[in-house]
């Protein structure tokens, strides 16, 4: 049925890409961030995020057999989601952690809402998002980069929301990762190497994550402080999920909005909520609970961002 | 005889108040975390099904159409103040921890749907027989719901620690995993029934 289905008339310029193909690209980009994760916080970081896939795979597979679906498991979709995931979690949790989380991401991030581009929320947060409620001990104890024994500390955005940020860390420090955090979002600069490689081949467009960084800047920067106009906003894009959320989680291209128009809608409230949750909110970090949210409003920017069709009103 | 059993059976499985009909998730969504609420708010509300049934089948040819609303709100708002100085007297603990889900039953969907849909057009026998089938049916959808997220979010029941070790899933405490686990059972129900047509 779908074969038969012609779309428009001449001439056609066929493109070697699919979406195995992408996701394995956007995969690949998540790498560097990965191979940083691990220098910093030892094997653990692998450990987790290893296990993170495969249980996100596994899960996928088994309700495409259950649900008698064709086999996409391996296209590199329950993949990528598996490795957000992990990214998403301290290094030093229990093993059986990034397990349960991956099965919920799959299964009720993805699957009920019928797999692959049916979904209403980036699944792999919505697996980070449970964890964090259900657990949150585990998820609020970070281990301290470059040490072995389990010595944990809290993270920058934590020690500023309790007031203890006393010395300053260097934004050096911050951009390369020698802070305590999640494992795939600490170094910045990996992470940054990962974004060229999409935003070159295309794959993701700089809308949302330049609105996204630019609204949370500047909306830091003139709360951020006291007096208005004093906040450190370099200190809020380099900590925290920030970056991470901003270029691999903001721009899932289920659940965000399909025009540029929509997606710079998009990105700016992805920013105004993680500033005002880092700011005022209870949790230090807001940036999953922010692309959540606007994955919420995705339907109703869509509806208001539809591209005018020629000739008609 | 055989009309009255059907009355109150399909209250239980065909035309569960929760899981078919999807009514009165509102006290099912805020008072199951526990089994023992579950059970205080099931049976509470089976109370005021039964009596509001029974009297609104009762008085249906006096209660004038255009404020038959009203009327019945008056009937069960009787039965849920029986019930709720009862609670008080009886199981104060109970009362503190259902609150003001007590007296909301009031404009509980199941007791004014049932009066409006049924009790009204019936005689007084099927319409009693149909409230304690919707009662039972709605007790037990708490009771199960109450049950799995009691268990998942504090590894226990009834108050017993089940399993030791089990680290609770906090989330199930909270209103969303009531979302998620009605959710997820209206899900399995659902499933159930197309297996079988």
């Amino acid at each position: 049925m779908k074969n038969n289905l012609i779309v428009s008339g001449s001439p056609h310029i066929h493109k070697e890409e699919s979406i195995s193909r992408i996701m394995w690209t956007v995969a690949a980009s998540l790498v560097p961030a990965g191979i940083a994760g691990v220098i910093i916080f030892g094997l653990d970081a692998l450990w987790v995020t290893l296990v993170a896939v495969i249980a996100a795979v596994l899960t996928e597979l088994v309700f495409e057999i259950w649900g008698k679906k064709k086999i996409t498991a391996l296209d590199g979709s329950a993949v990528i989601t598996g490795i957000i995931l992990a990214f998403n979690l301290p290094p030093n949790v229990p093993l059986w952690l990034p397990i349960v989380g991956a099965v919920f991401s799959i299964a009720i991030g993805k699957q009920v809402f019928g797999g692959i581009g049916q979904n209403i929320f980036n699944p792999a947060l919505v697996g980070r998002v449970f964890l964090m409620a259900s657990w949150p001990k585990y998820m609020t104890t970070f281990a301290k980069p470059f040490s072995c024994d389990a010595v944990t500390g809290a993270t920058p955005l934590a020690l500023l929301k309790e007031g203890k940020l006393l010395e300053h860390i260097s934004y050096l420090d911050l951009f390369l990762g020698k802070r305590g955090g999640c494992i795939g979002e600490v170094c910045i600069l990996a992470l940054l190497v990962g974004a060229a490689i999409l935003l070159i081949r295309g794959y993701i467009t700089w809308h949302i994550p330049a609105t996204y960084i630019f609204t949370t800047a500047a909306f830091t920067y003139i709360f951020g402080a006291p007096q208005l106009f004093g906040g450190d906003w370099l200190f809020h894009i380099l900590s925290g999920g920030l970056i991470l959320g901003a270029f691999f989680m903001a721009t899932d291209y289920v659940a965000t909005p399909l025009t540029a128009r929509g997606q710079l809608i998009f990105g700016v409230g992805c920013g105004l909520l993680t500033a005002i949750i880092r700011l005022w909110g209870g949790y230090p970090e807001g940036a999953s609970y922010a692309i959540l949210m606007m994955n919420a409003a995705t339907p109703f920017i869509d509806r208001y961002t539809k591209n005018r069709i020629y000739g008609t009103r | 005889m055989k009309n009255f059993i059907k009355e109150f059976t399909k209250g239980i499985i065909r035309e569960n108040p929760t899981f078919v009909l999807v009514l009165g998730l509102c006290p099912t969504l805020a008072v199951s975390v526990s089994v023992v609420n579950g059970i205080g708010m099931g049976i509470a509300a089976t109370f005021v099904l039964l009596g509001s049934s029974l009297i609104v089948s009762l008085v249906r040819d006096f209660i004038p159409d255009k404020i038959r609303i009203p009327c019945y709100i008056v009937i069960i708002a009787t039965f849920v103040t029986i019930a709720e100085l009862c609670m008080k007297a009886y199981s104060p603990v109970l009362d503190r921890a259902l609150g003001i889900y007590v007296p909301l039953i009031v404009v509980n969907c199941i007791v004014l749907g049932r009066a409006e849909a049924f009790a009204c057009k019936n005689n007084f026998r099927s319409s009693f027989c149909d409230g304690l089938g919707m009662g039972v049916g709605f007790t037990l959808a708490l009771i199960l719901i109450s049950a799995i997220r009691e268990f998942l979010g504090s590894g226990r029941i009834l108050g017993h620690t089940l399993i030791k070790g089990f680290e609770p899933v906090f989330v199930f405490g909270m209103p969303s995993g009531a979302l998620l686990v009605i959710g997820l059972l209206l899900g399995f129900f659902n499933l159930l029934k197309n297996r079988k047509t």
